[in-house]
């Protein structure tokens, strides 16, 4: 297959196996729109991932600028509170499933074939699939706010009654958009399982494998075993609404209760879908910038493992203030608890990779390191809503919203800015630009904690979640946070700044563009990286201990 | 292994598919909602389907003009694999609903437990399964319910059966008896529209003289959920075994690669498996 890029310098391996040809080989590349509509390529159709989950983080980001605009003081300013609980759900969905996810599904497909050897995915076509049912999905979501009665307004969570007996007539346009970002997910999953069994080159073993690689692998599995119950459990919504059935009413023998437990079947493990491959970015990020090999990785592809299985038995945490019977908020209570301590010898393995390390401090590194520290802020709020009498107290105020917020925003998604500043290299033959990454970075850090962390405190004393009112104690609190939220949202834009100059230009990288610790096999190939790698597959071989 | 991985050049297939998927979906919701878009939807079906034949179409030419090696096979053997294990998972939500509502719900309901204060909407109400008097008078239960021992049974042993016709298809391609293998899949092919038509039959049954609707109470709901979306997996299988039976007649098949005909059968085996466990849970016990 020729290359569709400019000529570049290639790996020996791919320049022989090109001349060697393939019967399918030497078309020439489709122009323009199609290009990107066509692509099998696993670098391109990573490249589409992360520019529409960016996209798609700026629409949600806009929603919650929205949400913070109208609690920056008591009383209703700007929105009426109809339109407020649309903005509210349609944040989360947003940031859920059209942001987060595909961001890190675009980072497993950019990567994990550079990082185990392979030529590409294993099954390059579905993984086009699999990336463009997600524009047709969210598209389908965002419609709705423009249909009568407007779009979902009960939440990301979305529990029955309200998303059913009292919902708006377009909660059926937003269940099969969610169907749609289910299939995507699966076969995405599928496709990243498939090539990481699959398609290692020779001599990779499984406990060879980056990080990265390993907490994608446990993540697909998670995606696979979890978004089928999402997609019944919102088949069984639609056939409430449309057909009368009753799953959730208990007029007809049915439960309300039971979505939610459906749900957070589904919903638990989700959240780790989320932080899994963050571990992993954070575990390769690390020990590159402390000059040292990770301390311990043998036990954290275990706490990973341990931390999946884990997942699937404390969905009932969610649930304490619904009502259930002793024993079972006495056992989620305790396989809650028990999740901490993985994580800790996740968050161990970490310090103890940097300790006595030679640290410097690049822009990759400051977002890992600020991952750590606030990411274990958000663990330890998490460990006080798992006891269960404490969080009859917790339930539903804005201390929920301070913890969910400070895994997945410090958490997540500055695991995800960090895989990007530290690929970026790779991907564009560049370095970022060092003094608007730094800019970024402090703006974020100031402007996240600014957010997040006085809802802590106005959780605790009371104030109550998705309400766009709120009682006069709360207004310092809130004002911090509001400012906080302009502060954070409009600071991206640097981070839009940064990738439009790195694409364009600056100091040009080497193939290893972060120094000999980096190690993985992505650093062995040109950056940027070429169009296709690995097409004969490199002999792994595995570092001296 | 070196460099033989085949990675197709480009496709349109997918984002056909993901146009017609949308298109679909839209027509669907248009239907539910508003009540027209039939039109709409089912251009979008015609599309799915188009775009699935045709993306079928490439994948066995490239196939038999030798493009695929070991390493591609073992891809689609964990790619069919992962895909029936999340088959799985979506009809374990459904059994884990009926297994929630009967073990804990409807007691609750009833008034047992800790949690039985929610009798106190319904205090008449007693728990009982097959749940034929809701617990308000406004949503009518079904009238009765089917016995498992005359066509749920039948079709137990027609399922079963084609799990052993389908082996023995298998096994004779595997030994190079095409004829065989053509026979018995023919045969489970027509156990499998046997299927279909009893379930068929006893929808209309259910309709016409049980009182088992989809309004029938969270009986009729988990009855035609499960029951409905086993019998959407059965007519799947059964269309991918005539794609079978015709590729078999074709002479696509070696009796050492043939890997489409084996996945088919994965998936029956899987489709039989879960009938098991309805025919167990829903109509048994």
């Amino acid at each position: 297959m020729a290359p569709k890029v400019p000529p570049q310098p290639t790996l020996e391996q791919s320049s022989t196996a090109a001349e060697a040809g393939h019967g399918h080989a030497h078309h020439a590349p489709p122009k323009g729109i199609l290009r990107w509509l066509l692509t099998t390529n696993h670098k391109e159709i990573g490249t589409l991932y992360l520019i529409f989950s960016l996209t798609m983080f700026f629409i949600g980001g806009i929603f919650a600028l929205v949400v913070r605009l109208e609690l920056f003081q008591p009383g209703l300013q700007f929105v009426r509170p109809e339109f407020f609980n649309q903005m509210t759900t349609m944040h989360g969905l947003i940031m859920v499933f059209a942001a987060v996810m595909p961001a890190f599904t675009g980072l497993a497909n950019w990567m994990i074939p550079l990082q185990i050897g392979a030529p590409d995915m294993a099954l390059p076509r579905l993984n086009n699939f699999s990336f463009w049912l997600l524009p047709v999905a969210f598209g389908l979501l965002l419609s709705t706010l423009l249909m009568p009665g407007g779009g979902p307004n009960f939440g990301w969570t979305f529990y029955a009654p309200l998303s059913t007996t009292f919902a708006p007539p377009s909660t059926t346009f937003f269940i099969l958009s969610l169907h749609i970002a289910g299939i995507s997910s699966i076969l995405g999953a599928i496709n990243i399982i498939a090539t990481i069994l699959n398609m290692r080159a020779p001599g990779m073993r499984l406990m060879d494998m980056p990080l990265f690689v390993w907490t994608w692998l446990i993540t697909a599995f998670l995606l696979i075993a979890v978004m089928p119950v999402l997609a019944g459990v919102i088949t069984m919504m639609l056939m409430d609404i449309n057909f009368g059935t009753s799953f959730f009413n208990a007029a007809g023998g049915g439960d309300p209760v039971l979505f939610q437990h459906l749900f957070w079947f589904f919903g638990h493990p989700e959240v780790y879908i989320m932080i899994l491959p963050a571990f992993g970015i954070v575990s390769a990020i690390i020990p590159t910038f402390s000059r040292k090999r990770l301390f311990g990785y043998a036990s954290m592809v275990y706490a990973v493992a341990a931390i999946a299985v884990l997942s699937f038995l404390v969905w009932g945490h969610h649930m304490f203030a619904v009502g259930m019977p002793l024993v079972g908020q006495l056992f989620f209570m305790y396989a809650t608890m028990l999740i901490a301590v993985p994580t800790g010898v996740k968050v161990f393995n970490w310090v103890a990779t940097m300790f006595r390390g030679s640290i410097s401090f690049e822009p990759p590194m400051l977002f890992a390191l600020a991952f750590v520290v606030q990411f274990t802020i958000g663990g330890f709020s998490g460990l006080m809503l798992a006891i269960a009498p404490a969080d009859f107290q917790y339930h539903d105020t804005y201390f929920v919203v301070a913890h969910f917020h400070y895994v997945l925003v410090p958490g997540a998604i500055f695991a995800i800015l960090a895989g990007a500043y530290y690929w970026l290299p790779k991907w564009t033959g560049h370095y970022p630009n060092e003094r608007l990454s730094q800019w970024h970075f402090w703006l974020s850090v100031i402007g996240v904690n600014l957010t997040f962390f006085p809802m802590h405190f106005s959780g605790l004393a009371g104030m109550p979640r998705r309400i766009p009112d709120y009682a006069l104690q709360f207004a310092d609190f809130n004002l911090a946070s509001s400012l906080g939220a302009f502060i954070f949202g409009f600071s991206q834009l640097l981070f839009v700044a940064v990738i439009v100059l790195c694409v364009r230009g600056g100091k040009k990288a080497p193939a290893q563009a972060w120094g000999e610790y980096a190690t993985d096999l992505e650093w062995s190939v040109p950056s940027p990286a070429p169009l296709h790698t690995f097409e004969t597959p490199p002999t792994f071989e595995r570092p001296a201990h | 292994m070196s460099g033989s991985y085949y990675v197709p050049a480009t496709s349109k297939w997918p984002a056909l598919g993901s146009l017609a998927l949308g298109v679909m979906m839209v027509g669907l919701g248009m239907t539910l909602v508003h009540g027209r878009g039939t039109v709409v939807m089912a251009i979008g079906l015609v599309g799915v389907l188009a775009v699935m034949a045709l993306w079928f179409r490439d994948v066995v030419s490239e196939s038999r003009s030798g493009l695929y090696d070991a390493q591609m096979d073992r891809s689609f053997r964990w790619g069919m694999g992962w895909f029936i294990f999340s088959e799985v998972m979506f009809f374990a939500a459904f059994f884990g609903a009926l297994f929630y509502v009967r073990t804990f719900a409807l007691p609750w309901l009833g008034g047992e437990g800790t949690k039985g204060a929610t009798a106190l909407l319904w205090p008449e109400f007693t728990a009982h399964w097959p749940l034929l008097s809701p617990p308000d008078s406004s949503v009518p239960g079904p009238a009765q319910v089917f016995s498992p021992w005359q066509l749920p049974l039948v079709n137990t042993l027609i399922l079963v059966s084609s799990s052993i016709t389908l082996t023995v298809a298998h096994e004779a391609l595997k030994e190079g008896h095409r004829k065989v293998c053509r026979n018995w899949l023919a045969g489970t092919v027509l156990l499998g529209l046997c299927f279909i038509t009893i379930q068929a039959v006893e929808y209309y049954e259910a309709y016409a003289h049980y009182g088992i609707t989809l309004q029938a109470g969270i009986y009729g709901a988990t009855f035609f959920i499960l029951t409905g979306f086993h019998g959407l997996h059965v007519i799947i299988g059964t269309i991918i075994l005539i794609v079978m039976l015709a590729r078999v007649l074709r002479r696509h098949f070696t009796p050492e690669e043939h890997f489409g005909f084996e996945a088919s059968c994965w998936y029956w085996h899987f489709v039989d498996v879960v009938w098991v466990g309805l025919f167990i849970f829903v109509y048994v016990f």
